[in-house]
């Protein structure tokens, strides 16, 4: 009844190719940000912020960046805790090395430098595809988890290996606040969000779709396979290492390598299928169910066993979260391979109709 | 020299164990066409399951040290069992026809799955294992050098038992009726069907011999390092091995583990110091993916993979 596209009229190419061609959309999207922006940062607690928002604002970002290359472009990438590694541990050089710089510039030019890892690594891609490719960048995933213990250079020489985030601030303001944090998060996974959306729907975006779904055929086309893939591996590092180095700075302030290892590169992955592979609204979904499950987990799981008697440990409670992972995983695979994602758009659907579905 | 064949041998029977994890990987390719990376969570659970079942009939049941392991044995090849039905009925089924990237990932959803079943009912602890083969260190070829070499007993006799294994697994892919229709699913699906071999029945032989394969490796690597979670992260190093070798050759297995195993170690010995040391953990991988640029389909494997 509310959710009517009746009458919603497009009189011009503009119009019909919006990024929110129904005007509903649009006035949920906006509100939903304004609630974001404006109305979470006063209600929520500190143990919200630490536990809940940020990490699913930063994995929601790097879960964006994954399913540039793994849903759109179909090259499958176990190593995307590396680049965020890079992401983070180039920031950080950066930040030591030219004190000058903002952090928040920092994150940004790790991003650029992650990207160009990720075009190193994506060579590979020209010449091998499927397993061999998840293969190579399992070889970056243990390489980058080597290099940031080994090579001293890269921690600045820091006798415990672990590395400390410069202070956080812009303009004079001190950000070091939870509340700051979020927004700062926020604003960058909003703006990168949205502009890994936009080169999705644009001409970039359909060549990798184009590869993606039958490579032979989309070089036939015309579509240059270098030039998309390298440019998905590039878009997709660059994404996941700016959330590399929000984790690193914003979330963590202080890391090990440990931070990055082949654990992240699984669960971001998670994240893809489970939210919905190809659908950038999708890894927000994803990012977030991943995030809350163990959340719940732990709070429901041992009140349910006392109820029965028995007496779930943590460790019980984090081999369930792997039991249920893993099932859901091939669940989703199973039933619905468009994750989340699709759920949202069939509830959209029936919306439409509702309440009179004929 | 004896220092260098020292580290050499020592590499080449941990490669023994690498192999026979990656057996249990090309077993299922061959037959299936899935990349089954939950072949290093299958070795941990049989080892866990041997190892908790081993430790309670002789602890709790004071069972005979033999009739215990022979029980431990006979479980865990049931544990395996109920994996291959269930790797079968519930996943492979469902997900005929679809790209082996997908199937591909649907096994890593297996692998956290049965982590997370075999830890919950069998304990997450560090537990040794005894099956009765000897740990003791000797020093074999004394007259050729002097003070001869350094080998731990237990890694000859997992050489021994990968060797029995491979025998075994020829002569029943070759000899026996179910090996022929094995063989054959592994040539082509379609046909096999058509000359009426039920694919299904075959998947789950070859779950189950994989999972065989996964208990012996787990036995093996249990008693050297005690049955724990790492055990699991051996599918992760068996990935190199089969580039190495080939997706689809049972002997490329075992030359692939042998040259990672040998390589590995020799790098860590030898060029390692100069690099900060640790360059086990990614040297397999960059030794594959510079094989991978000379040779893609492997050293012994049959068709040359599908360029891009």
């Amino acid at each position: 009844m509310f959710y009517r596209e009746a009458g919603q009229y497009k009189a011009s190419y503009q119009a019909d190719q919006a990024i929110f061609p129904i005007a509903q959309d649009r006035i949920v999207v906006v509100a939903l940000l304004a609630v974001a922006f404006l109305v979470v940062p006063f209600v929520v607690s500190e143990y919200t912020y630490r536990a809940v928002l940020i990490p699913v604002v930063i994995l929601s970002l790097a879960a964006i960046g994954l399913n540039v290359l793994m849903g759109y472009c179909g090259q499958v990438s176990l190593g995307s805790g590396a680049f965020m590694a890079v992401g983070a541990y180039a920031a950080f050089n950066l930040s030591v090395r030219l004190p000058f710089l903002n952090p928040f510039v920092c994150i940004l030019l790790g991003g650029f430098v992650a990207a160009g890892v990720g075009i190193a690594f994506g060579v590979p891609s020209l010449r091998i595809k499927g397993f061999y490719l998840a293969c190579a960048t399992l070889a970056a995933q243990f390489f980058a988890d080597w290099a940031f213990l080994r090579i001293k250079w890269f921690t600045n020489y820091t006798p415990s290996g672990s590395v400390n985030a410069p202070p956080l601030q812009a303009f004079g303001y001190d950000l070091s606040s939870p509340t700051a944090n979020y927004l700062v998060s926020l604003v960058f996974a909003v703006v990168l969000g949205l502009a890994a959306k936009n080169i999705v729907r644009g001409h970039v975006g359909r060549q990798w779709m184009a590869i993606r779904d039958m490579d032979i055929a989309a070089e036939i086309i015309g579509v240059r396979p270098m030039y998309a893939k390298l440019t998905a591996f590039a878009v997709s590092s660059f994404l996941i290492g700016v959330a590399g180095g929000l984790w690193a700075f914003v979330y963590l302030g202080s890391w090990e390598p440990a931070a990055f290892s082949i654990d992240r590169s699984f669960q971001l992955m998670f994240m893809v299928i489970i939210g919905g592979l190809g659908s950038i609204l999708g890894s927000v979904l994803g990012a977030a169910f991943i995030v809350l499950l163990p959340i719940f987990l732990n709070q429901a799981l041992p009140p349910l066993g006392a109820l029965f008697g028995w007496k779930i440990s943590t460790a019980t409670v984090s081999h369930f979260e792997s039991m249920i992972f893993g099932a859901l995983i091939v669940f989703f695979l199973i039933v619905e391979p468009h994750g989340l994602a699709r759920l949202w758009s069939v509830a959209k659907e029936k919306l439409r109709l509702w309440p009179f579905p004929h | 020299m004896a220092f260098f064949l020292e580290v050499l041998i020592g590499g080449l029977l941990a490669g023994v164990l690498y192999s026979l994890v990656a057996l249990g990987f090309v077993l299922i390719f061959k037959a299936s066409g899935v990349f089954n990376f939950a072949q290093g969570a299958m070795v941990l659970t049989a080892a866990l399951a041997l190892v908790r079942t081993l430790d309670i009939a002789q602890k709790e049941w004071h069972w005979p040290f033999g009739l215990a392991l022979a029980a431990g044995f006979a479980f865990a090849a049931v544990v395996m069992a109920v994996i291959a039905w269930a790797a079968e009925r519930m996943v492979l089924r469902k997900l005929v026809n679809q790209e082996g990237i997908i199937l591909f990932m649907a096994t890593i959803g297996m692998t956290f799955f049965i982590e997370g079943l075999a830890q919950t009912l069998f304990g997450a602890d560090v537990y040794p294992l005894n099956i009765g083969l000897p740990k003791e260190p000797v020093f074999i070829l004394e007259s050729v050098f002097d003070g001869g070499i350094l080998v731990n007993e237990l890694d000859i006799w997992a050489a021994v038992i990968a060797g029995l294994l491979v025998a075994g697994l020829a002569l029943f892919f070759q000899r026996t009726r179910i090996g022929r229709a094995l063989r054959a699913v592994a040539d082509d699906h379609a046909a096999a069907q058509s000359v009426g071999i039920p694919l299904n029945q075959i998947w789950f032989i070859v779950w189950l011999v994989a999972g065989l394969v996964a208990l012996v490796a787990g036995a093996v690597w249990g008693s050297k390092l005690g049955v724990q979670f790492s055990l699991s992260l051996l599918a992760l190093k068996a990935l190199p091995v089969l580039i190495l070798g080939g997706f689809t050759s049972v002997p490329g297995a075992i030359i692939g583990g042998l040259i990672i195993g040998a390589g590995e170690k020799l790098a860590e010995v030898f060029v390692g110091p100069s690099m900060g040391g640790g360059i086990e953990i990614w040297f397999a991988y960059v030794l594959a993916l510079l094989f991978l640029l000379v040779r893609p389909q492997g050293l012994f494997g049959e068709r040359i993979i599908e360029r891009v």
